[in-house]
């Protein structure tokens, strides 16, 4: 029996009413890769707060190789060697990768003697487990994989022998997700113990040698990955079957919902993002935009939804045109039957420090519904909240809860129920279940296709080629801010995957 | 992940780390007194004496907290809109101008139950349209409003002595001051109140705008919390990108938010102009718009915090007096200090305590900690 390098047990943690965690017992084997999965809200996040010493369990044991380990700040952990990769990144943006690294851990008075000391040792540390990262960038010019391999190298750093990531591939490219699976496996080949949290199955598979499935707080199964499944694990974790893959007819497309042409838009910075592109989305189908991040799908969003300006081109909703000279009103768009799922849903899409019922009107707050006269008409915007909540399975079902402490697919329910239940024409959704568990991808395609199927036009971004292929009708692949090839639902992965890469985009410019 | 440190019962946040702020800064403040030979329990009698112990002393702590409620709440209406508004100081002192017009005018020909309701008007457009400025700078050229709003100050003060040195003058008066206003521009003082509850006082500056400036801390919270306007003021104060998504203009709330500040700023010029002195002299607001800062922080923006604190403060300036009247090692320069060091310590070092506070409470009872404080201000 190989030795545990974590043993969990009877820990339990509730935040007033809500039992995050309950009786927990868990054993993770050193040297191993061991994944958790479960529902939005299972209680991973803060099961791994309190092995980092964010939350204290309010009982339970912890023991650290062996021993009984008392863990009450994030300092004890890392004197335990457990270090933590957050999904949001603690990174200093105008700092180099060095200076980040060293912060909190500075050896000396005087930085230099740290800096040189620090600097062998990344090299050393980048060598051993291929963490290529230039020690004197600057973080914020980093793309989000490297800027996440310097969150590793920093709990490295602080001599780490134990690491939590907390959904890392969430903001992901496929590509980096792979590098980042490949610096898993040597740091587990150095002897290095990694308890990774993901949504993603197949990535459990991939990659883990045990697993652990939570429901509602409570650990319902360990299975050794090799013996398991995808349907198991999915099952494991609803408490039913699950659609993996959402049925739907054929679509009805009718008339013409939103028409883009010739569409140009520029980030900040002058470099141009989306580069003429054209398109239509009809009543009663789904079109998904496939492509790898930060190839324009975000700036074609906020341009359609009215939060961008637009250099050159037209956008017509129901034949009527928007105007892109950023003037545009998200607020008009929305009485004109527009809803719009952003991609970011913590900085745009939600204000966390609300509570839900507020955020359940955002956007909507000028409907008559919600107002008597200047007054925010409190006893109808709640009601509706929990209308929602009831609809959508928001959990905890608390309209007076602060959007912060729901978990992160419940969030993205809160939005989703928010823009769907206007009852929209033409719906437009980026990233629809990043973050989120199988049961909810299951709803929230439910619900897409059910929208879809009222004669709705839905225009769906999604950096997932799983979802873009079971939600779309159509898929239009987006690379370099242009859209590089027109493919039906059928097409295989590979033949996505080389378009995303911009392939076949090359060879024709040949 | 949400917050490292899980958050204290409402009570705690509220009450307890307030108070354990306040008590730290007098204690430090206590050191000081020490230092310059004083006895420091006797200093506190004195101070809390003079500020509360005889009907005199609460009215003129309750006359200075009217003013300190007005520039708190318009410190705090800003910040609701992530809005860091300095300039509340200029923003009062120009609005004496308002009111000088509106008392010059109709004192000899209304009572002051009519001019009253005209000065406010005039104090807060005043306020209001000193604020635009820099609040339009703000939102369409990107100019930093806690930089413009400080040299409004300054302006605002090179006015009002060009003002006051000329033009408002009497001519044949010697002070920088406009005359004295006659009855249809007093405003009757509150007194009386005090009195019912059997105390004496001699003569003190308490008046009517202090009913006034409580009506505003109800219709402040009204506006945060249950209207549209406030709505959108706090999403944009939250997260300017989740506003512009929401179709909130970035324009109109940033001048509205700050025009309703700069508005109840003006107001507070009422308090010492019509009430106490009659007149509208050179720096009557002696740094007013300034401790409302402190007032807003430490009333974590929410008005029944803010009106709290502002009786704090008052009873830190009136017993303060006090202190450097009976004790004379203990100069006025004394009392700021140890105003400082309360703004010190309830306002910029608010958080210093909080870890400890949560430690102490987790180890009684793990589960308070993390209890939301679910009940946000007042919503
Ligand atoms: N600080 C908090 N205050 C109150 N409730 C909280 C707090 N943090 C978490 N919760 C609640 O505890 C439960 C467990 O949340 P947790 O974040 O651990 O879930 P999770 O399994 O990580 O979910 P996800 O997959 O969506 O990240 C949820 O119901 C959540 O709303
Ligand atoms: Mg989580």
């Amino acid at each position: 029996m190989a030795q545990a390098a974590i043993e969990l047990n009877g820990i339990n943690k509730s935040f007033g009413a809500v039992r995050a965690n309950r009786d927990i017992n868990l054993e993770i084997t050193r040297g191993t890769i061991h994944g958790i999965v479960g529902e939005n809200g299972a209680g991973k996040s803060t099961l791994m707060s309190i092995l980092y010493g964010f939350y204290q369990a309010d009982s339970g044991e912890i023991r650290v190789g062996g021993k009984p380990a008392s863990i009450k700040t994030p300092n004890d952990a890392i004197a335990l060697g457990i270090g933590m990769v957050h999904q949001h990144f603690m990174l200093v943006d105008n700092f180099s990768v060095l200076e980040n690294v060293i912060l909190g851990a500075e050896s000396d008075a005087l930085l230099k003697k740290s800096i040189a000391k620090a600097r062998s040792e990344l090299n050393r540390l980048e060598r051993e487990y291929g963490l290529d990262v230039d020690p004197d960038a600057i973080v914020e010019e980093l793309p989000v994989g490297l800027q996440q391999r310097v969150e590793i190298l920093k709990a490295l750093y602080r001599g780490a022998e134990i690491l939590i990531l907390d959904e890392p591939t969430g903001v992901l490219t496929p590509a980096e997700a792979d590098h980042l699976f490949r610096i898993l496996r040597q740091l587990k080949e150095q002897g290095k113990t990694v308890v990774l949290i993901t949504h993603k199955l197949r990535e459990i598979m991939a990659i883990t040698d045990t697993v652990s499935v939570m429901r509602q707080g409570t650990m319902v199964a360990t299975r050794e990955t090799k013996k398991t499944t995808v349907e198991e694990l999915a099952e494991l974790m609803v408490g039913r079957r699950v659609l993996l893959r959402v049925e739907k007819g054929e679509a009805a497309a009718g008339a013409v919902k939103l028409s883009v042409k010739n569409l140009t838009v520029r980030d900040t910075r002058g470099v141009t993002m989306v580069d003429d592109i054209s398109f239509e989305v009809r009543a009663g189908e789904i079109v998904g935009i496939a492509g790898v991040a930060g190839n324009g799908q975000s700036e074609l969003l906020e341009a359609i939804s009215g939060i961008r300006r637009a250099v050159s081109g037209s956008v017509m909703l129901d034949g009527k045109p928007i105007d892109l000279t950023g003037a545009a009103d998200p607020g008009e768009l929305r009485d004109r039957g527009l809803a719009h799922v952003p991609e970011d849903r913590h900085h745009v899409g939600l204000v966390l420090a609300f509570e839900e019922n507020e955020n359940s009107i955002l956007g909507y707050h000028d409907d008559p519904r919600y107002l008597k006269g200047p007054f925010l008409n409190i006893d109808a915007i709640r009601d509706d909240a929990r209308d929602k909540i009831a609809k959508y399975d928001i959990r905890p079902g608390d309209c007076r809860l602060k959007t912060a402490n729901f978990s992160g697919g419940n969030q993205q329910k809160i939005v989703l129920a928010r823009e769907m239940e206007q009852d929209p024409g033409v719906l437009i959704v980026g990233q629809p279940t990043r973050g989120v568990d199988v049961g909810a991808i299951e709803f929230i395609h439910k619900r897409l296709i059910a929208m879809r199927d009222q004669g709705k036009a839905v225009l769906v971004v999604s950096v997932e080629l799983d979802e873009i292929r079971s939600l779309s009708d159509r898929i239009l692949v987006m690379f370099a801010g242009r859209i590089v090839g027109e493919r039906g639902p059928e097409t295989t992965e590979g033949e996505l995957g080389l378009l995303m890469a911009g392939v076949e985009h090359q060879e024709a410019a040949l | 992940m949400s917050t490292p440190y899980a958050k204290l019962p409402a009570w705690a946040d509220y009450g307890l780390i307030p108070l354990i702020n306040l008590l730290v800064a007098f204690i430090v403040a206590g050191f000081v007194v020490v230092l310059v030979g004083e006895n420091p329990f006797r200093a506190a009698i004195i101070l809390v004496e003079g500020a509360f112990g005889k009907g005199t002393g609460i009215a003129f702590t309750l006359f200075y907290a009217t003013t300190f409620i007005f520039t708190g709440l318009s410190v705090a209406v800003a910040a609701h809109c992530g809005l860091f508004n300095i300039g509340t100081e200029g923003q009062a002192y120009i609005a004496g101008l308002g009111i000088a017009i509106v008392c010059l005018s109709f004192d000899t020909v209304l009572p002051w139950w009519l001019t009253f309701p005209l000065a406010i008007a005039a104090s807060a457009l005043v306020g209001a349209l000193w604020a635009l400025i820099p609040a339009y700078l703000q939102a369409k050229r990107g100019s930093h409003i806690v930089i413009t709003t400080i040299m409004f100050n300054f302006i605002a003060a090179s006015i009002m002595v060009y003002l006051l040195v000329g033009p408002l003058k009497p001519a044949a008066s010697q002070a920088p001051q406009t005359r004295n206003f006659l009855a249809g521009a007093e405003l009757p003082k509150l007194n009386w109140i005090i009195e019912l509850f059997g105390a004496k006082i001699r003569s003190a500056p308490l008046n009517v705008t202090f009913l006034l400036a409580l009506v505003m801390a109800f219709l402040v919270w009204l506006l945060i919390w249950r209207t549209r306007l406030g709505y959108e003021m706090r999403t944009y104060g939250h997260s300017p990108k989740a506003a512009r998504y929401a179709g909130i203009s970035e324009t109109r709330i940033i001048i509205t938010a700050m025009m309703i500040s700069g508005a109840l700023a003006g107001m507070m010029a009422l308090n010492p102009v019509m009430g106490d002195q009659h007149n509208v002299a050179i720096d009557f607001v002696s740094g007013a718009g300034f401790v409302g800062i402190a007032v807003a922080l430490m009333g974590r923006l929410h008005p029944i915090g803010i009106v709290l604190a502002a009786i704090l403060f008052g009873m830190l300036y009136q017993g303060g007096a006090e202190l450097a009247f009976e004790m004379p090692a203990i100069s006025r320069d004394m009392i700021v200090i140890i105003q400082g060091l309360v703004i010190l310590f309830a306002g910029a070092l608010e958080h210093m305590f909080r870890p400890y506070v949560q430690a102490l409470f987790a180890s009684f009872n793990p589960r308070s900690v993390g209890m939301e404080a679910v009940k946000e201000k007042g919503a």
